[in-house]
């Protein structure tokens, strides 16, 4: 029975990580250039492109790699996201309030270590409890924790609308209120994050994790600690997706309240991973920015050809079917996510080189 | 082997020209110098599609057709005409922010004078953004209520009716019903409010108030999307509250009105706030909402004398926008001519000091807090009775603070209230105030001074 029902998640959250060639080298490279472009970027991009496209596309792509390690990797569905990134916003917020001595990046990080312990306990229940019984059970959580936030007046400092708004954000004295400041807060730390995920997965934790998800009760039978896996899974998740969350709220959007971490941006965040390719680090890149960039593509490309000729309600509404289509297509086309295509697609092209 | 090399090759150079097609398409319009532009550009933030598109859609056909009205009939602003193109949120905080962020240039060289985020989560993301780009938010019946300090908040404007004004005037208009302020002194109030950070937001004006004159607040949250209420006002039939002030949110209202003749509490008891307060609130709880109040600062109706010019010069020349003839002068319509006519004057308030051409943000800044519609202003609009006096100034972004009050009779609203409802606003502003400069302490912001 219990078998039963761990498939059926299994199915969806199925081993393909260890099966993809090592293309260490070439993706080491390739990340690395990637890193120097963004980081090449606020020399020439304006703030649309900075406040708008590419500081969310960051950190979607960051909370969909807090996403990954969990239920990609670890093979744990979630739909607790929203609320574990309020977690990481609201303790942020109030560290950087009630302690100000304390710099920024602690701060931070601190805020994520709150998340990845509120996560810890939503987890507790995952050594009992499997597959969409999981499910069900993260999403009291995220219930819970925007009901929490909204009710009790302190974790927003009693302010009028229950939002927060950051404090000065400064790191030693320079002054990150501006895009590119946010913009370099954002992108440094997406970084940092993301070698030290790359480096996790690679880990004794990371294999498993890999086992736990494959198959939990093999790796029990071969002596893996299942209930030890399972919980770091759950704390080191949560923690990014926390420290995404405080960049959400104070990098990105300067004011928020809790319905910005609603049941709606845990879907956004497990389509990201889905259509990214789970059990894949850059997948969250890549689907972040089919996420996040497509739609706002799209409405340019709309606007530019169709601007006042189409009434606005329906362009929008074909926007969305042909949006919805292309998730559609793309799924059709590899299920195992837009990684997988990827390098499929790079390993042709590498042929087609040699040739 | 070479023919699927060669389909390879097509594909890629394909990839390649849709990579163009993006770069050309983000890059963001040419800039021209001010003093070329010859039009006001006015960027409109929408929601048609979304959960909330069915109170949006009339709201824009409001703002638009008063534009029009300008540019057709009045030649512009001054002979400025307006230009407008529209930018789709569905009332979500990140494409608000992608919106505000693709217009703020401007367009063509003419800059933006003035954002109406439609929406509160993204008017709160905005706030900070809009200060350091120097664009005034105009908010109209929602946002930062501590926004009405000007001196801590420059670039905020929650203007009209804020939600401590809506609650005090529903107060007020109780006081009025049963005989005068010294009156309400041992009454029950119930504010009955969907959970959220909004619903919240009257808690502390109401407390305040009901210590000041005597009477009992009583808070009922109910949770979103509130589809179920019978727990809520079993709980006032054994409360018995003298009255019950509604502050819901889409299908929370109906349901409420309809749960409230279950329990058999009588309609014509119960105030519903700004946005429990149109058509579409009322519609679908039926017959039964016949005799429910509404506190309001855009009173239904089309009898007003701007509507008379709208019909003439553009619905009846097909050039509204309203999709549904019967939307003209609802609330959410009559909220749009509204928006429309403040941001109209407050260009027209800049061009008066700075020039006529069109207007930048900080020049619009400076309109807005100098903003002065009086009732002999507003009858040469045709907007007496349509629209509230409102004078703004640095240290009062609000202006108004006043409400009509409207009953439903089964097919549409009418004004009811002794003209404008007045909120306490003495009572109010100096816990504002508080709260500005607390919010100015949290953040290190130096208040400036009040120029006038």
């Amino acid at each position: 029975m219990s078998s039963v029902s761990s498939n059926a998640i299994g199915d969806f959250v199925s081993p393909r990580a260890a099966n993809r060639p090592p293309h260490t080298i070439l993706g080491a490279g390739l990340a690395l250039a990637a890193l120097g472009t963004l980081a090449a970027v606020p020399l020439m991009a304006n703030d649309y492109w900075l406040n708008a496209v590419l500081i969310p596309f960051l950190i979607m792509s960051l909370t969909g790699l807090g996403l990954n390690l969990l239920m990609g990797y670890a093979g744990q569905a979630s739909l607790g996201t929203g609320g574990f990134m309020s977690v990481g916003a609201y303790a942020t917020y109030n560290l950087l309030l009630r302690l100000p001595e304390l710099p920024l990046p602690v701060s931070l990080l601190l805020g994520g270590v709150i998340a990845g312990l509120v996560g810890l306990i939503a987890g507790l229940l995952s050594l009992r409890i499997k597959g969409f019984y999981l499910v069900a059970s993260t999403l009291a959580t995220q219930f819970f924790l925007e009901w929490l936030f909204n009710q009790y007046g302190w974790f927003s400092n009693y302010s009028t609308s229950s939002s927060i708004s950051a404090p000065r954000l400064a790191i030693l004295g320079h002054d990150l209120s501006s895009p590119t400041g946010r913009y370099l807060l954002t992108l440094a730390t997406v970084a940092v994050v993301t070698v030290i995920a790359v480096r996790l997965v690679r880990s004794q934790t990371g294999l498993t994790w890999m086992a736990i998800r494959d198959m939990d009760t093999a790796a029990e039978v071969i002596g893996i600690p299942i209930a030890s896996g399972k919980l770091k899974a759950f704390f080191v998740s949560s923690l990014i997706i926390g420290i995404a969350g405080a960049l959400w709220a104070f990098a990105y959007l300067g004011t928020v309240d809790a319905r910005s971490f609603n049941l709606d941006r845990s879907f956004q965040v497990m389509f990201i991973i889905i259509l990214g390719g789970m059990g894949s680090i850059v997948g969250n890149y890549l689907g972040a920015a089919f996420m996040i960039l497509l739609p706002i593509l799209l409405d340019h490309i709309a606007a530019g050809l169709f601007g006042g000729s189409i009434d606005p309600g329906q362009l929008e509404n074909l926007q969305k079917a042909f949006f919805g289509g292309l998730i559609i297509w793309f799924l059709i086309k590899e299920p195992n996510g837009l990684a997988a295509l990827a390098a499929r697609l790079g390993s042709r092209l590498s042929a087609s080189l040699r040739r | 082997m070479s023919l699927q090399g060669r389909g390879l090759r097509v594909s890629t150079m394909r990839w390649l020209a849709a990579a163009a097609t993006i770069g050309l398409s983000f890059a963001v319009g040419a800039v021209a110098s001010a003093e070329d532009a010859k039009t006001q550009y006015f960027p409109l933030s929408t929601f048609r599609v979304g959960a909330y598109a069915s109170s949006g859609i009339p709201v824009w056909a409001g703002v638009i057709d008063y534009f029009r009205y300008i540019n057709e009939v009045e030649g512009g602003i001054n002979g400025v005409k307006l230009v407008w193109d529209e930018c789709e949120t569905n009332w979500e905080v990140e494409k608000g922010v992608e919106c505000y962020e693709r217009v703020k240039a401007g367009k063509n060289g003419s800059p933006v004078p003035i954002f109406l985020p439609h929406g509160d989560p993204i008017s709160k993301a905005l706030t900070e953004k809009s200060a350091a780009d120097k664009i005034p938010l105009v908010t109209i019946a929602y946002g930062r209520t501590e926004a009405i300090d000007g001196r801590v908040f420059p670039y905020s404007f929650p203007v009209v009716f804020s939600f401590w004004s809506e609650a005090s005037s529903a107060v007020n208009f109780i006081a009025e019903k049963v005989g005068g302020k010294e009156k309400l002194k041992g009454l029950k109030i119930a504010t009955v409010y969907h959970d959220s950070p909004y619903g919240k937001e009257t808690q502390v004006p109401l407390a305040h108030l009901a210590k000041t004159y005597g009477f009992e607040d009583i808070q009922i949250p109910v949770p979103h999307p509130g589809n179920d209420q019978s727990a809520q006002w079993a709980k006032i039939r054994q409360l018995k509250p003298d009255w019950v002030f509604l502050r819901g949110w889409g299908v929370m209202t109906p349901v409420a009105i309809k749960t409230a003749a279950k329990v058999g509490f009588p309609v014509d008891h119960i105030i519903g706030g700004i946005w429990s307060g149109s058509e579409e609130d009322v519609r679908p709880a039926g017959s039964v909402a016949k005799g429910y109040l509404a506190i309001t600062p855009f009173p239904a109706g089309s009898n007003f004398e701007i509507h008379q010019k709208l019909k003439t010069y553009i619905l009846d020349k097909g050039l509204s926008d309203l999709k549904d003839p019967k939307s003209f002068g609802s609330v959410y319509y009559n909220s749009g001519v509204d928006e429309a006519i403040i941001s109209v004057e407050a260009i027209r308030t800049a061009q008066a000091h700075f020039g006529v051409r069109p207007i930048n943000g900080e020049e619009a800044q400076w309109g807005l807090e100098h903003l002065d519609l009086s009732e002999k202003r507003l009858a040469e609009i045709g907007a007496t009775g349509l629209e509230q006096p409102l004078k703004l100034s640095a240290k009062d972004h609000e202006g108004g603070g006043a409400g009509k009050v409207l009953q439903w009779d089964g097919e549409k609203w009418n004004i009811v209230s002794d003209g404008w409802v007045r909120s306490d606003r003495e009572l109010l502003l100096p816990l504002i105030y508080e709260r500005a400069a607390a919010y100015a302490k949290e953040k290190g912001i130096k208040a400036r001074e009040a120029t006038n």
